[in-house]
């Protein structure tokens, strides 16, 4: 077995079921905690709880106007590399024929244009992400190995799939067998690394979030709380 | 010499136990709270370091061991290696370090001298992570293991004794008897029967005794059957601050029971903050179910009496700026009905820079303005409010929380600021039209 049979293989198999049985087990272990339900009156004429998490949801999608000077650049450069490794991952043909092999779903590709552009504001925003959290002393204070891991297992499959994409994907996609073999084995390895790390880190608030700021939205919203 | 080679160390101890049995207490305590939002909240962070540009304690001294999140790292610890999803690997392997007794002591001035709970940094949150909550939380481990600031466990202690920290319940109906005398308004006492509890904090029994004569001005023009009474009459709950549960639940029951025992319908809060927090959200708890009275604040009773035309006042006609307590407003929902009463009395609102569920706290709350070593920090943070306040130009200066008035007056007087902090209920009561 050469080195992409194994990534796409075995590799592949086992990242998927770290990733998947991974966070299944983080979310229920948190979602199966003990709870006290908040039996206080809820304040009259509060919305029902769903609204009120829904609420708390969308509300942290942007910071208040009262915080935005502070916060302006950790969010814009956040908003970067989250659109940005969405965009590359969902919208990059190679990566839609690679899902597609896996489970038979598909969607339209976008131009390879708008995927460099992409991939390489997202390596720029990382790159600033980095170098902030080294020179600023709260996030030096506060940050931890899950950080430092985090972002580079985050870096490494836009890195290394930069390394493979060096011909139109049409080029790519077309070719009867498998241009940059090692290459492309690299890259999916550095993804699985990526997919195996992502339940015992802070990758997780990829779901997290939801229900993070869901209870918030929750407590609040039986206050009254205007958010 | 050098200002840290005589500095005391910001941490005291209570009880004589061993250094194990106290982290040990603590430990027991923070796994009990790790219920299932604390588990998400305590997940979810990114550390992405903006809850920092939230408080009122970082942003006064640029110190990054304020960054709230920070303050929460000994209890994220106790987190991953107790309760956590991965905790017997990270136990196993000793991947997270246990707890020390030198961090325990160390942590208690950042949860308790430079957090007044007031939960500006949740809103800051991308993630939503309660942070204020969380050291409430922690605070609970802290009581536990005896290291709590000597004079938040003094008041503690007397809390314990009397059900107050201002004075014995059997001293309660000659205090109100010499209120009533000095301000010329009768305030009923241990009344066997009454619709409504009225309930003080403890500076209304000391220096702002116009407070509690000005609530019962209010009550008897609108001809209510209140009392007060000496079986449950300080809603304060130091216990709520402390971390003290046994206490804040023993005294949420004394004004509870009271209520039920005199057929109360209704308790009325004091102009505080931390007692909406620890009656009106967290009283239920202790009863398993909603609770047999309807727990108000008094800006509620306010609010709720003029817009029932109950009572009528004069408009001052003045410009005037709202200090919003945090427990009230950001943690309480009472943003709107604040400004409602401050409409009624015909003021001009010239709102603050930040004001509402993301105005700045006083600096006080969370006992911080009765831990006299965190003196010099909150003076510190006085200077923010101060500076928002004076930018707004407005005449008056109105709250509607005791513990905030007497940061603020505290603060003036260090600071030698001549605005003088309004009583939202005073004010009411001084312009009640006949």
């Amino acid at each position: 077995m050469d080195l992409l049979a194994f990534a796409r293989g075995p590799a592949l198999a086992f990242a998927l079921a770290v990733f998947v049985l991974g966070t299944l087990w983080r979310l229920t272990h948190a979602l199966t905690r003990p709870g006290l339900p908040d039996r206080s009156t809820a304040r009259v004429g509060t919305p029902p709880a769903w609204r009120g998490a829904l609420h708390g949801i969308l509300r942290g999608m942007w910071p208040r106007r009262g915080f935005r000077p502070g916060t302006r650049f950790v969010t814009v450069n956040g908003y970067v590399f989250h659109l940005g490794l969405a965009l590359v991952f969902f919208g990059y043909a190679p990566h839609i024929a690679f899902v597609r092999r896996l489970t038979g779903l598909s969607w339209p590709a976008l131009p390879d244009a708008v995927m460099y552009l992409a991939a390489a504001a997202t390596i720029v925003a990382l790159i600033m992400a980095l170098f902030v959290r080294l020179a600023d002393p709260v996030l030096r204070l506060i940050s931890n190995a899950d950080d430092w891991i985090t972002w580079a297992l985050t870096l490494l499959p836009l890195i290394t799939g930069m390394a493979v994409a060096t011909q139109p994907s049409a080029a790519l996609l077309a070719s009867a067998h498998v241009l940059y073999g090692g290459p492309l084995a690299i890259h999916l390895l550095s993804v699985e690394l990526l997919l195996i790390w992502f339940p015992f880190g802070k990758l997780m608030h990829a779901f997290l979030f939801v229900f993070s700021r869901g209870a918030t939205g929750v407590r609040f919203n039986h206050r009254g709380v205007q958010v | 010499m050098s200002t840290a080679a005589v500095a005391a160390p910001a941490f005291d101890k209570q009880g004589q136990r061993t250094d194990e049995e106290r982290v040990d207490a603590a430990m027991r305590s923070f796994v009990r709270e790790f219920g299932v939002t604390a588990s998400l909240h305590l997940e979810s962070c990114v550390r992405c370091g903006m809850c920092a540009e939230a408080c009122h304690f970082h942003v006064a001294t640029g110190e990054a061991k304020y960054t709230p999140i920070h303050k929460l790292e000994p209890l994220r610890r106790a987190y991953l290696r107790e309760a956590g999803p991965f905790a017997p690997l990270v136990r196993g392997l000793g991947l997270v370090k246990k707890l020390t007794i030198a961090e325990l002591e160390q942590w208690q001035e950042l949860i308790y001298d430079s957090c007044t709970m007031c939960g500006r940094c949740t809103m800051i949150c991308p993630m939503g992570i309660d942070i204020a909550e969380l050291v409430k939380e922690a605070r609970h481990g802290m009581f536990k293991a005896g290291l709590v600031p000597e004079r938040l466990a003094l008041m503690d202690r007397a809390a314990q004794q009397w059900g107050s920290t201002a004075t014995p319940g059997e001293d309660l109906p000659d205090i109100l008897k010499e209120a009533a005398n000095e301000h010329g308004v009768a305030i009923p006492c241990d009344l066997a029967q009454a619709d409504i509890l009225v309930t003080a904090a403890p500076a209304e029994l000391g220096e702002h005794t116009k407070a509690l004569a000005a609530a019962a001005k209010i009550l008897n023009r609108i001809g209510a059957r209140w009392t007060m009474h000496s079986a449950g009459f300080d809603a304060s709950n130091i216990g709520f601050n402390n971390g003290d549960l046994e206490l804040q639940e023993r005294l949420t029951r004394a004004i509870v029971d009271t209520a039920v025992k005199i057929g109360a319908k209704t308790v009325i809060l004091p102009e505080c903050g931390h007692a909406y927090g620890a009656a009106r959200w967290e009283a239920a708890k202790w009863y398993g179910k909603e609770l047999p009275v309807r727990i108000i604040h008094m800006t509620e009773f306010l609010d709720e009496t003029l817009a029932a035309g109950q009572i009528r006042v004069k408009q001052i006609g003045a410009s005037a700026t709202f200090h919003d307590p945090c427990q009230i407003v950001r943690r309480g929902g009472l943003e709107a009905a604040a400004r409602r009463v401050v409409a009624a009395l015909g003021f001009e609102l010239l709102e603050m820079k930040d004001h509402g569920v993301t105005g700045y706290c006083c600096g006080g709350g969370g006992g911080v303005i009765s831990n006299q070593r965190a003196t010099p920090l909150r003076n510190k943070v006085f200077e923010i409010k101060r500076r928002q306040i004076d930018a707004t130009g407005a005449k008056h200066f109105v709250t509607s929380c005791g513990q905030c008035r007497i940061t603020f007056e505290t603060g003036a007087k260090v600071a030698h600021w001549d605005m003088p902090t309004e009583s939202l209920l005073e004010l009411v009561a001084d312009n009640l039209l006949d």
